[in-house]
């Protein structure tokens, strides 16, 4: 029984490597989006990207300014985003100019 | 203030880079009907180890299967497989020989296993859905922050590992231990950001379908998807599914984490359904899957023959069970008309359905298709709501043009 299920698992090699056998290694594509023009586009660009690419922004439905405030506020105090108030006033006024219901 | 990390810093001047680089898009990809749209999403083809994959960020990456590949086969192929990761800092190589699975805490025998210590222990395999909690977010009213998926934000595969349960015995749990937490090999891109950890309570560890994988449709895992090995906890959604996991923690308190006590977080209602701004409502840690089922061979618009029969074709999932009935509908969900069940591979799999549905005279239809699980759940035919756009299992409908 044992031969029988190594002999299925040398098979199962043959076709595809079924283990972790090998190193991986990979390269990830550069960043695909970038923040469009608007007020302060350079203060967005240098905080927000630290973390994530500008199309996690981008993609977002239109969202009023209070609800980006809050995403900015979970940004810094739960996912630790070292920026400051002065900046992030300015990213809030951004999202609200370039990505906010009319 | 804390001080981003040095790895944080080498992403920013990575990104910096790319603001010169041409972005390597390709095609076009979906246009996804979200309320108040922005559904336009670009199809992306260099992701390592990935094929064409709809580009919902390039960092960290958040790879979106594209619909149609559904229809190709009940299981999800490697290269099409879906992918979502909360922090950017995200190893890109792994040496197989160098790597260990820490099991400590609550244990008699603290353990570092190698990849050939874990291939000691009996081989399993179980097909299995994994799907992101928030799968479908960008159809909820109103809508909600965070990845903007349409339907892609799953996969069924069959995975290959050992029972976790044969790993946390080898270790030996003590009696009081509460929970095991999982975590993998990524890391936040702030020093002092919450590291992404998932705990399991000791029963729910200790299931036999729950397993660590190292195979993954009889491949190794691509490193995207959690090489070298990946948790896999069938029935539930993949937040608990650790990729790279390299270490699991007995704890002997219910695990207060942030991505266990305030994130992951759904209403402890029926459908986790709640108005928004609805105060007063207990909030429990996102669990077990809800059945869902769709067509796959018609997209929306599609145009289908008038007074004849139409070959519908699709899958569908239980949740934490099996599929007992699909159903499909020509006239919007007033009618209903048994499919037929494909094979079974298993009650956490995607299952395929076929049905050939007689379309009434020519115009607009709604065709529709609806689950019903092994313990008679169905799906509802209004949408559930949450803060979180988690857990959507809403009866989908497809407009057609019958001609």
């Amino acid at each position: 029984m044992k031969a029988i299920a190594i002999a299925g698992y040398v098979l199962l090699g043959l076709m595809a490597l079924p283990v972790p056998a090998i190193s991986q290694a990979m390269d990830l594509p550069p960043d695909a989006a970038v923040f469009p023009d608007g007020p302060n586009v350079k203060t967005v660009t240098q905080n927000c990207l630290a973390c994530h690419s500008a199309d996690m922004v981008l993609d977002q439905p239109l969202l009023p300014r209070a609800t980006w405030t809050a995403e900015i506020t979970k940004m810094r105090n739960v996912y630790k985003a070292p920026i400051g108030d002065a900046d992030a006033a300015l990213i809030v006024d951004y999202l609200a100019a370039t990505h906010a219901p009319p | 203030m804390s001080a981003p990390s040095r790895r944080a810093m080498l992403a920013q001047a990575g990104s910096v880079l790319a603001l010169s680089a041409a972005p390597a898009i390709a095609a076009t990809g979906p246009d996804f009907p979200f309320p108040g749209g922005n559904g336009a999403r670009p199809l992306a083809s260099d992701f390592p180890q990935k094929g064409a994959m709809v580009l919902q960020r390039s960092r960290p990456p958040l790879l979106e299967t594209p619909f149609t590949d559904f229809d190709s086969s009940v299981f999800t192929p490697n290269d099409k497989f879906f992918v979502r990761w909360h922090w950017s800092v995200i190893p890109t190589e792994v040496n197989a020989d160098s790597f260990r699975l820490k099991v400590h805490g609550q244990v008699d025998r603290e353990l570092s296993l190698s990849i050939s210590d874990l291939m000691k222990f009996k081989r399993v395999e179980i097909a299995a859905v994994n799907q992101c909690s928030g799968n479908s977010r960008g159809f909820f009213e109103p809508r909600i922050p965070g990845a903007q998926w349409g339907n892609g934000g799953m996969g069924n595969a069959r995975w290959t590992g050992v029972r976790l349960s044969e790993v946390l015995d080898k270790a030996g749990v003590k009696s009081g231990a509460m929970a095991a937490r999982f975590s993998g090999l990524d890391e936040p891109a702030v020093s002092d950001g919450p590291r992404f950890k998932k705990s399991l309570s000791i029963e729910r560890a200790r299931r036999p379908e729950v397993i660590i994988a190292y195979a993954m449709n009889g491949k190794k895992l691509p490193l995207l998807n959690g090489y070298p090995i990946r948790l896999i906890v069938p029935g539930w959604y993949s937040t608990y599914w650790i990729k790279m996991l390299s270490d699991i923690e007995l704890l002997d308190a219910p695990d207060d984490n942030y991505w266990m006590k305030t994130a992951y977080l759904i209403p402890d209602t029926s459908h986790a359904d709640m108005k928004p701004g609805q105060t007063g409502v207990t909030m429990v840690p996102i669990n077990r899957m809800v059945p869902r089922s769709f067509i796959t061979n018609l997209g929306a618009g599609a145009r289908v023959k008038a007074n004849a029969p139409a070959k519908l074709r699709g899958m569908a999932m239980g949740g934490d069970c099996g599929v007992a009935k699909v159903e499909v509908s020509g006239d919007g969900g007033q009618n209903w008309h048994d499919a037929k069940l494909g094979h079974d591979e298993g009650p956490y799999s995607f299952r395929q359905w076929t049905a050939a549905l007689t379309m009434g005279p020519p115009g607009e239809a709604s065709l529709a298709v609806r689950c019903t699980n092994t313990i008679g759940e169905t799906q509802p035919d209004t949408p559930n709501w949450n803060p979180s756009g988690f857990m959507r299992n809403v009866v989908e409908r497809l407009s057609v043009t019958l001609v």
